[in-house]
């Protein structure tokens, strides 16, 4: 499977960073400890993850080892997606 | 309440009475009854009167009996009744009723150390003919204004920043660090304004300006013990009451009705409760109400004026109505903010000026003496939950903060955690209690242009507040630390101007505010954390103090801070926004300012056209960059009004 990164960079640095690219936004750079997302930005990555990729995320799902990184993220909703049962 | 400005030249050339009086002109919705205007030699004293005591000779600038005393005063002294029977029994002759006389004598009587005396809030310069000197003064807590700027030999000070803009040869340029201070804190560290080469005298200071030098002192400031002793907490709240009941009946004094706004929370209902309980004015209440439910109040409104049976009259403010009126709001503000706030009460000083009333008492200064804000009780969860990071009870507190913000509310305690996350050095900044609000505010940083980034230079606003901390600041407890940056700054430079002097004076309306009496200051500042904010519950002793005399439901309600709708109002999802917002936040117009990078720009508000700017972060970007706009566009690059009373 093609790595998930370019896709969720790109939404990353439209949604959050408004278009303006940041060194700092390495895979592996924490959303949170970089401030690029805050309490609503997690509201905004959840749907998008959602809508995106036809997946659902439960709540307890919800934890920084799952979403605070491009690479963490990516590896996240990989294993949703081999997972039938999270379509 | 009034406007003043004024000119004093040091190179031998005469103040220029055309320049002072369009400077006078420029505040005259401050104080539209009388105006007058003294220029004599190098000194020119301008006047705006709004008449409230003393309607029939109460006229400035007022000289002295030998005229070697001129003063423009803006503002009350409240205890002047007591004042002059002092300074009676001490020979001096009184020619008129006015608290401007009795600041004329105090001055013969004590100098500048007159100030020390006076319960009041007021901004007032005395021209001293024998000494050739300049005095002015402005009060404790910075209630009104007072801005300055020596241009060329020539002193020049006023009211509002405007009147200083309009004297010609005067520069006009955008100081790019106080921009960038207001993007970290909301305000700009005094004596720092928005404008390059303009400052402003801090609050519980006065100055001597002569022969082109400028003198600051400071005679007060908010000072709190490094160890409380022990107070007995009914006598406490009994004490406070007194001092409450006191401050309010002192500030009652008028020739003219007195008013009173009802938000519907604890302060304002206190304040209108004390009028009811303990005085015989007739009481009329005026308050705002959204058409947004998130931050309507009118429930609690009506409760209040049930309980107390008063007059009331209520406006409506729709999200709309604040996109309409932001240019105006701005043209008063004088600087970049960062939430609308400013508006609704813009529209209610409006309301109240329609009803015939110049005067009303309100509920401010409340949450910084007796600890009502929300970041004191983050703050507290925050250090209680580092001191033991591996606690899994202690972050479950978390939850318990900020109960109206509903995207806070959706989050799974992982993320709360990871919002509040505590690491050890920040247990150890002075800044302890701020840090998050101001790490958020400083996102829309992110918006500056190279242009401006270069400018900076990697310019840190902590810097230079953390050099203006008085020195016993670090042995304060963490509740008077958090108190101190509030009420030495957030106070003066955005709640009392941005959201009340400039918004009350832009109608006319001048606001007193029996919270910031300085004995109930001083006295609050002696009262111990523990009874100040009992566990989670704010304002405990305050609560205490009013007892039955405001509702249960009110005193047990959880806090509602006063908000707004922000980009909503400016950038609706309709399409239907003001020519203005549209104009103002192009590529061009963004590109012509260059402060913020238009690309960025330009998505945020594709964003909120979109209704998808719905964080704290995004929306308080909005406001700051249109805003930042309005103040260039109005003050810098056009001199004049964009609003609904545009001028040329």
């Amino acid at each position: 499977m093609p790595t998930l990164e370019p896709q969720i960079r790109h939404f990353i640095v439209e949604n959050f960073l408004y278009g303006e690219e940041s060194a700092d936004l390495t895979p592996e750079a924490s959303f949170l400890e970089n401030g690029i997302i805050d309490s609503t930005g997690v509201l905004e990555l959840v749907t998008y993850v959602e809508k995106t990729f036809k997946i659902k995320i439960r709540d307890e799902e919800i934890v920084p080892e799952n979403l605070d990184s491009i690479r963490r993220l990516a590896a996240f909703i990989q294993s949703k997606l081999a997972t039938p049962a999270a379509h | 309440m009034c406007g003043v400005a004024g000119i004093l030249e040091s190179k031998g050339s005469s103040a220029d009475r055309d320049a002072l009086r369009t400077m006078i002109d420029l505040v005259q919705h401050r104080g539209p009854d009388e105006s007058g205007i003294y220029a004599h030699g190098p000194v020119g004293l301008a006047h705006a009167r709004l008449s409230i005591i003393d309607l029939a000779t109460g006229q400035q600038p007022m000289h002295n009996a030998d005229r070697s005393l001129t003063i423009t005063f803006n503002g009350e002294i409240f205890n002047y009744i007591e004042l002059r029977k002092s300074l009676e029994s001490r020979g001096h002759r009184f020619a008129t009723t006015s608290d401007t006389e009795v600041i004329l004598h105090a001055y013969e009587d004590k100098g500048p150390d007159c100030v020390r005396d006076f319960n009041g809030q007021w901004s007032f310069a005395i021209w001293d003919e024998g000494k050739q000197e300049l005095f002015i003064s402005r009060d404790r807590l910075g209630v009104r204004p007072l801005f300055y700027r020596m241009h060329e030999g020539t002193f020049l000070f006023a009211s509002e920043m405007k009147s200083i803009l309009s004297y010609p040869g005067v520069p006009r340029t955008l100081d790019l660090k106080a921009l960038d201070q207001i993007l970290t804190f909301w305000f700009c560290l005094p004596p720092r304004t928005i404008f390059e080469g303009i400052q402003e005298l801090p609050p519980g200071h006065s100055m001597k300006v002569s022969q082109g030098e400028v003198h600051l002192q400071r005679y007060w400031q908010p000072s709190y013990p490094t160890h409380f002793a022990p107070m007995n907490e009914e006598h406490c709240a009994q004490h406070l009451l007194e001092l409450l009941v006191d401050a309010t009946r002192l500030r009652l004094r008028a020739d003219v009705p007195v008013g009173a706004y009802l938000s519907g929370g604890l302060d304002s209902s206190v304040t209108t409760a004390l009028i009811k309980n303990f005085t015989t004015t007739p009481l009329k209440t005026f308050s705002v109400v959204f058409d947004v439910p998130e931050f309507d109040e009118r429930t609690s409104q009506d409760e209040m004026v049930r309980h107390l049976d008063t007059r009331h009259q209520h406006i409506e403010c729709s999200t709309s109505d604040i996109g309409r009126i932001f240019p105006d709001v701005v043209w008063h503000t004088e600087k970049p903010i960062i939430r609308t706030a400013p508006s609704p009460l813009y529209m209610l000083s409006q309301l109240v000026r329609e009803n015939g009333y110049k005067v009303v008492l309100t509920g401010e200064g409340a949450d910084e003496i007796l600890g009502g804000y929300d970041i004191f009780k983050e703050a507290k969860v925050r250090r209680f939950w580092g001191q033991s990071p591996r606690s899994r009870l202690r972050p479950l507190l978390l939850a318990k903060l900020y109960p109206y913000m509903g995207n806070l509310q959706k989050q799974t305690p992982a993320y709360l955690q990871a919002f509040f996350h505590v690491s050890p050095a920040d247990l150890s900044s002075p800044f302890f209690s701020h840090l998050p609000r101001w790490k958020l505010t400083a996102k829309s940083k992110l918006f500056y242009s190279a242009q401006t980034r270069a400018a900076l230079n990697g310019y840190d606003p902590c810097e230079e507040l953390l050099a203006m901390l008085p020195a016993e600041f670090s042995k304060w407890q963490p509740l008077c630390q958090a108190q101190y940056l509030e009420t030495s700054f957030l106070l003066p430079g955005y709640i009392l101007s941005s959201q009340g002097d400039r918004m009350a004076m832009s109608h006319g309306i001048e606001g007193r505010f029996p919270f910031l009496d300085h004995r109930v200051v001083d006295f609050a500042a002696t009262i111990p954390p523990r009874l100040k904010m009992k566990g989670m519950n704010e304002k405990y002793i305050l609560k205490k103090a009013i007892g039955d005399r405001v509702p249960d439901s009110i005193r047990r309600r959880p806090k509602q801070p006063y908000r707004a709708p922000d980009s909503a109002s400016v950038l609706p999802t309709n399409g239907s926004e003001p020519p203005y917002v549209s104009e103002l936040l192009s590529e061009k117009h963004l590109d012509q300012t260059g402060i913020f990078n238009s690309r960025s720009v330009t998505e945020l508000v594709r964003k909120s056209r979109s209704g998808q700017a719905i964080g704290v972060k995004d929306n308080m970007a909005v406001i700051g960059i249109l805003s930042t706009q309005l103040v260039n566009e109005q003050f810098i690059t056009h001199f004049g009004r964009l609003g609904t009373h545009a001028h040329a």
